[in-house]
């Protein structure tokens, strides 16, 4: 695209990709077109399907995605448009001048079922044999169109073997339909970069790296490749079957946490709308499952934010009275797949990851240690489910680190979409469940907990103990109901800056062995970011890398998935911008209805301190148990 | 590969980014310079040229497969490429393929055991007039007939 | 290798190195301009589009950098007329593309040679060495002022698809040659995001001549919708193949006469892409307006199968198809396998119409042009020489 300042040509000369006009009142703002003999009016520059959408008319997409860019390439959208001799792909077209549009002629529909017929001729397998059976958008089209047969054959051999390599996503190529969705998402949504198309013609396929299973190339396991995937060519490493088998072993005390993500998305599954909690619903779902506990995973990460905001505090103080060299910025660690990430693209920056463990791998190593003294089970008879939005985290309690307890911390990592399938073999209607609390000795956790959920949330729920710690004030008076708005949203990254002026308060009883008092952060001014999406990730570590402005900031959250843990890869199909949007609001909703808000006021958090890490934050057992380190991975693949 | 052998290809592709600048228009013309000296593009000097034009590896192990005449997988001293459309095949390719296999005692897709040679089909080559025809490494042969191309062949042995 | 076999009266008249560039030094774009919409050129890679209307937008648009490119990556089975330009002609083509930089506004100049020329490339440059010694090439061309120009010459890799102008553009980006969503076109969005003319080797050869003789001269050629001459690359059972300059409007039946071609059966014209004319239509023209072609001639004589020939050419489109898109990567598939039942005899006539009907989807619902063409061959031979390949002497019998 031309630089604006070169468009003086006349309209009609001018590049035909055109940015949408801000204002549309303005003359050539808009465009008249017919759609199906019915006169409208669009703005410039808007594509057919959405010139199509805006007038109630649905057009079947299948490479199209709202959050990737146009690919135009599995024409499944095609329309007609009066003189041109042929169909027009509707998600690539742009309209700039007027023109009459039919979408359903019969060269439309010809056309639409023939790109079916021959979809369905090369996607191996039987419907009734598929995970995505009756989610599948291949399916659906076939249904729509009413092609009910195969008209051009059906493959029955699979051309492809699956890969199974990785913990995370397993690729079953043989299913693909080549909508390349994946390869945008990897490519340019996510700038990981492990899956392209390879070869040409009829052996055209998504490929890896010289063609390597997925466990040996640079996959982050974040899953947003599956998240998109039509079909059922990309799906997530499922270990039910192994839950099942340790629910029906009596000998067996099988445990699962939930984070907060899965619980406000999961009623998706059950055909809900976006954005119901379904938290309590869920609890006695799960017993009623077979689970013989149900913890909060939001209990280990108000205990994520004592750590790893103590480890903050620490750091700054090395760096600022001690006067010793510290990596600074912090950066988050609960989330893999940006960990994964950090590890491959810039291994040079692990010492400045926070030791602490993610929110799931602290539960692990405290429920084989801590719950199984207090209750008297034997750890090795525990397993250890996580129930995630996330499919990176199968791949973390995989990681050969996380054996802290003696034992592997977490047996198995389950997304939402797993859970979701288990609990309706099991017969259960989520919705209908009534409602139960969570198990004791973690009982409940704190909305800041909770909202680690949502992009930004890691950071606020910090930044609600920090200022409480720090000031001695209360975050109400500083932030409206400790609501600290600049840190939500989807923008790709957010700054802030917190300015701490001239007065601290004490230092709290939980932080008395570490530092003396405040007066050192006294006119200091902390900075903080914010990234979600690892392509976001990725624009603040080049900066940081150059020296810019992120380079001075002294705590940086970082989540690989867009949106956060809410838009994450185990998470229900489909995630779209909008969804995202109402899950978002669904966990801010509950955090606010919640009494408890901040991690240090758990009483849970501060008991545990009290009976069982008794060294206080960063102390011995905590590094023992709830901290971990990382490797310099790099990005060369032998 | 050795780290000497390591080294030496990573000169090999920085002098080249010299030559053709870093931007990614200037992938094929690297790739066919590494193809043209080494008869494929091995896998570290995929990642060096990834690395060096700030693209994933992927990406350069995507375009290669897409390119006919770009290999990642070792090919003989003479890559051998007889044309397989209509006009060369009307004029005699299949008794030309035959003896070239007899001779070297491959197949096509195959090289020779003492890597001088790898067989292969080409489309179209552009000699339709003066088929059959192959490609040599970057010469061409044409009007060939079964003695003729083992002529030709002996020549490169 | 041998010579260009008939020259006509356009093309190969005439002409002295660097005289269109010469003349460049009395007239300006827009002269060159109309003299060009005057002659009525057109794209002579077969999609007939008017070579002055791609000009005039290119030159019209406003913007710090533009290209000209030239499609060198002549790849259609049956056609050798680009090779035959450069081996024997490249002052045409160059001074071409001079001219056309000079008028659309375009410092730089870029041949895409397919990576099956590669053996004319140390020719080529070393001619775009003397052009530059001669200042036909560099800054201040021939003394004007500002008029500075210069070509450079890519390789392609081995891929048909890259002829199709946008996969040239993704190839010359470094990128697979997958075709581009259209609109934006080219013009306006072409390589580095440039506006960008992309000719033929021939169209750019035929440029020199309409500035040097006028457009008035050039019209003079060929018929009213298809004016000039062209170079036909005629090969299979004939005589004489080679490459040959004709007028526009020549009848099939003439052109088979000229080459030497006895017991034809077939042509098949423009390509694999192209159509399939059985006996009964050589009294056709070859022309735009009737039947078109890149330059493509293929004669088949009476002996020949017409199913292996389909065969052949659904191979090469299997092959060479980019795959990106669902009608050209599955459709060129599922078309080779039908006739691959019709050589064993295991089909059904329902089914041959089933594909013919998936080809004309594949005729509209392509992305590009490979798709949109592709089936053309099948649709023609199955129809034309239906009575050969179902029912002829060891033809197919269906079901």
């Amino acid at each position: 695209m031309e630089s604006k300042g070169d468009l003086r040509a006349p309209v009609s000369q001018t590049p035909l990709i055109v940015e949408k006009p801000k204002d549309t009142s303005a003359i050539g703002g808009m465009v008249s077109i017919e759609i199906n003999e019915k006169k409208v009016a669009v703005p410039l520059g808007t594509t057919i399907l959405e010139a199509c959408k805006m007038n109630g008319i649905s057009i079947p997409t299948l490479c199209h995605h709202d959050d990737l860019c146009v690919a135009g390439v599995c024409r499944i959208c095609v329309v007609e448009v009066e003189g041109m001799r042929t169909l027009q792909a509707s998600c690539a077209y742009p309209i700039t001048n007027p023109m009459k549009i039919k979408t359903s002629s019969p060269m439309v529909r010809r056309a639409r079922r023939h790109i079916i017929d021959l979809l369905l001729s090369e996607h191996y397998g039987e419907c009734y044999s598929c995970f995505r059976n009756g989610k599948c958008e291949l399916q659906n089209l076939a249904k729509e169109y009413g092609v009910d047969s195969y008209t051009f054959g059906h493959v029955e051999k699979p051309k492809y073997e699956v890969d199974k390599s990785s913990y995370s996503v397993v690729r079953d190529m043989s299913k693909c339909v080549l909508c390349k969705r994946c390869v945008r998402t990897c490519i340019d949504l996510q700038e990981v970069g492990v899956l392209e198309a390879v070869d040409r013609g009829d052996n055209t396929h998504i490929g890896t790296f010289l063609e390597k299973p997925l466990a040996d190339v640079i996959c982050i396991n974040c899953g947003q490749c599956i998240n998109r995937c039509p079909t059922a060519a990309l799906r997530a490493n499922d270990p039910s079957d192994e839950i099942w088998a340790a629910i029906d072993d009596p000998t067996k005390h099988v445990i699962i946490q939930t984070a907060p993500s899965p619980r406000a998305a999961i009623g998706e599954e059950f055909g809900l709308g976006a954005g119901h909690s379904m938290t309590r619903e869920l609890n006695t779902a799960l017993k009623r499952i077979g689970f013989d506990k149900v913890f909060d995973t939001n209990f280990t990460a108000d205990l994520t934010i004592i750590e790893e905001g103590t480890e903050l505090i620490l750091r700054l103080y090395k760096a600022l009275v001690k006067k010793e060299s510290v990596a600074l910025p912090q950066f988050t660690s609960c989330s893999p797949g940006w960990v994964k990430f950090l590890e491959h693209y810039y291994p040079e920056y692990i010492d400045n990851l926070s030791s602490a463990k993610s929110p799931q791998q602290m539960f692990g190593a405290l429920i084989k240690t801590f719950y199984a003294q207090r209750a008297g089970i034997d750890p090795a008879n525990i397993v250890s489910v996580a129930l995630m939005p996330c499919s990176a985290k199968k791949f973390e309690c995989n990681r050969p680190e996380m054996h802290d307890s003696g034992y592997k911390d977490v047996d198995y990592g389950l997304t939402t979409r797993e859970m979701a399938r288990m609990i309706k073999e099991a017969g259960i209607n989520l919705p209908e469940m009534p409602k139960s609390n969570f198990d004791n000795p973690f009982g409940e956790a704190s909305g800041a907990g909770l909202i680690f959920g949502a992009t930004g949330g890691v950071m606020e729920a910090a930044i609600r103990s920090v200022v409480e710690f720090v000031l001695g004030k209360k975050t109400e008076d500083i932030f409206e109901k400790a609501n600290i708005i600049p840190l939500r949203g989807f923008e790709g990254i957010k700054y802030m800056e917190i300015p701490i002026g001239d007065k601290v308060g004490p230092v709290p009883e939980l932080l008395k062995h570490l530092v003396p008092n405040w007066d050192w952060l006294k006119g200091a001014v902390l900075k903080i970011a914010v990234a979600h999406g690892t392509a976001n990730a990725k624009k603040i570590m080049d900066d940081i890398k150059a020296g810019g402005k992120f380079s001075e900031c002294h705590f940086i959250e970082f989540m690989a998935c867009p949106g956060g843990c809410l838009g994450g890869g185990g998470q229900p199909i489909p995630t779209t911008p909008e969804i995202r949007k109402k899950r978002a609001e669904a966990i801010y909703a509950e955090d606010e209805s919640l009494e408890l808000r901040k991690s240090h006021d758990n009483p849970h958090v501060v008991q545990i301190y009290q009976e069982f890490l008794t060294e206080g934050p960063c102390g011995h057992l905590s590094h023992e148990l709830l901290h971990t380190h990382y490797l310099k991975r790099g990005r060369y693949i032998a | 590969m050795l780290v000497t052998e390591k080294n030496a290809m990573t000169e090999e592709i920085e002098q080249l980014v010299e030559k053709y600048g870093s931007k990614r228009s200037s992938l094929l013309s690297i790739l066919q310079d590494i193809q043209r000296k080494h008869k494929y593009i091995p896998d570290f000097a995929q990642q060096e040229v990834a690395r060096l034009l700030d693209i994933h590896p992927v990406e350069v192990f995507s375009v290669i497969s897409f390119y006919a005449f770009l290999n990642t997988k070792p090919k003989g001293k003479n890559i051998i490429r007889l044309c397989q459309t209509i006009s060369c095949d009307m004029q005699g390719k299949s008794a030309v393929a035959k003896s070239i296999e007899r001779e070297l005692g491959i197949k096509f897709g195959e090289t020779s055991k003492d890597n001088k040679f790898t067989l292969e089909y080409a489309n179209c080559v552009g000699m339709c007039d003066q088929g059959p025809a192959m490609i040599i490494n970057e010469r061409v042969y044409y009007k060939l007939t079964p003695e003729k191309a083992i002529e030709i062949l002996n020549g490169l042995k | 290798m041998e010579k260009t076999k008939r020259k006509g009266a356009v093309i190969f008249s005439k002409y002295s190195r660097g005289e269109g560039i010469k003349r460049l030094l009395s007239i300006s774009r827009e002269e060159v301009l109309f003299e060009l919409r005057d002659s009525k050129l057109k794209g002579r890679g077969g999609a007939g589009f008017p070579t002055a209307t791609k000009w005039n937008i290119v030159a019209a648009a406003i913007s710090s950098q533009k290209y000209i490119i030239c499609n060198a990556d002549e790849g259609e089975p049956g056609t050798f007329k680009d090779r035959v330009l450069l081996l024997e002609y490249p002052e045409l083509v160059f001074d071409g593309m001079v001219i056309a930089g000079y008028t659309i506004g375009a410092k730089h100049g870029i041949v895409y040679l397919r990576g099956e020329y590669e053996y004319i490339l140390q020719s080529l440059e070393d001619y775009l060495a003397k052009m530059r010694n001669d200042n036909l090439l560099g800054k201040n061309i021939l003394g004007k002022e500002g008029f500075d120009f210069d070509i450079s010459i890519r390789l392609g890799s081995g891929a048909y698809v890259c002829g199709e102008e946008t996969a040239l553009i993704e190839s010359l980006e470094g990128n697979r040659g997958e075709a581009r969503n259209r609109p934006p076109y080219p013009v306006n969005t072409g390589y580095m995001g440039k506006p960008t003319v992309v000719n033929n080797v021939e169209t750019l050869a035929s440029v020199p001549h309409i500035i040097v003789k006028g457009g008035e001269w050039f019209k003079k050629y060929g018929t009213d919708r298809s004016t000039g001459s062209k170079l036909f690359s005629v090969s299979g059972d004939c005589g004489r193949p080679g490459v040959y300059e004709l007028p526009w409007g020549t009848k099939i039946s003439e052109l088979l006469d000229l080459v030497g071609a006895r017991n034809t059966k077939a042509v098949q014209v423009g390509g694999a892409s192209g159509t399939c004319i059985p006996k009964s239509q050589f009294d056709r023209t070859l022309a735009y307006e009737d039947a078109a072609t890149g330059g493509s001639i293929m004669i088949f004589n009476e002996s020949r199968n017409m199913l292996h020939v389909l065969k052949n050419f659904m191979e090469f489109f299997v092959e060479e198809s980019c795959g990106q898109c669902t009608p050209c990567r599955i459709g060129n598939t599922k078309l080779l396998e039908g006739v691959e039942m019709i050589e064993k005899g295991e089909f059904t006539f329902n089914y041959i119409n089933q594909l013919k009907e998936l080809g004309r989807t594949m005729q509209v619902a392509s992305k590009c042009g490979l798709g949109q063409s592709s089936p053309n061959s099948f649709i023609s031979i199955l129809e034309n020489f239906k009575e050969e390949i179902f029912n002829g002497n060891g033809g197919a019998h269906g079901k």
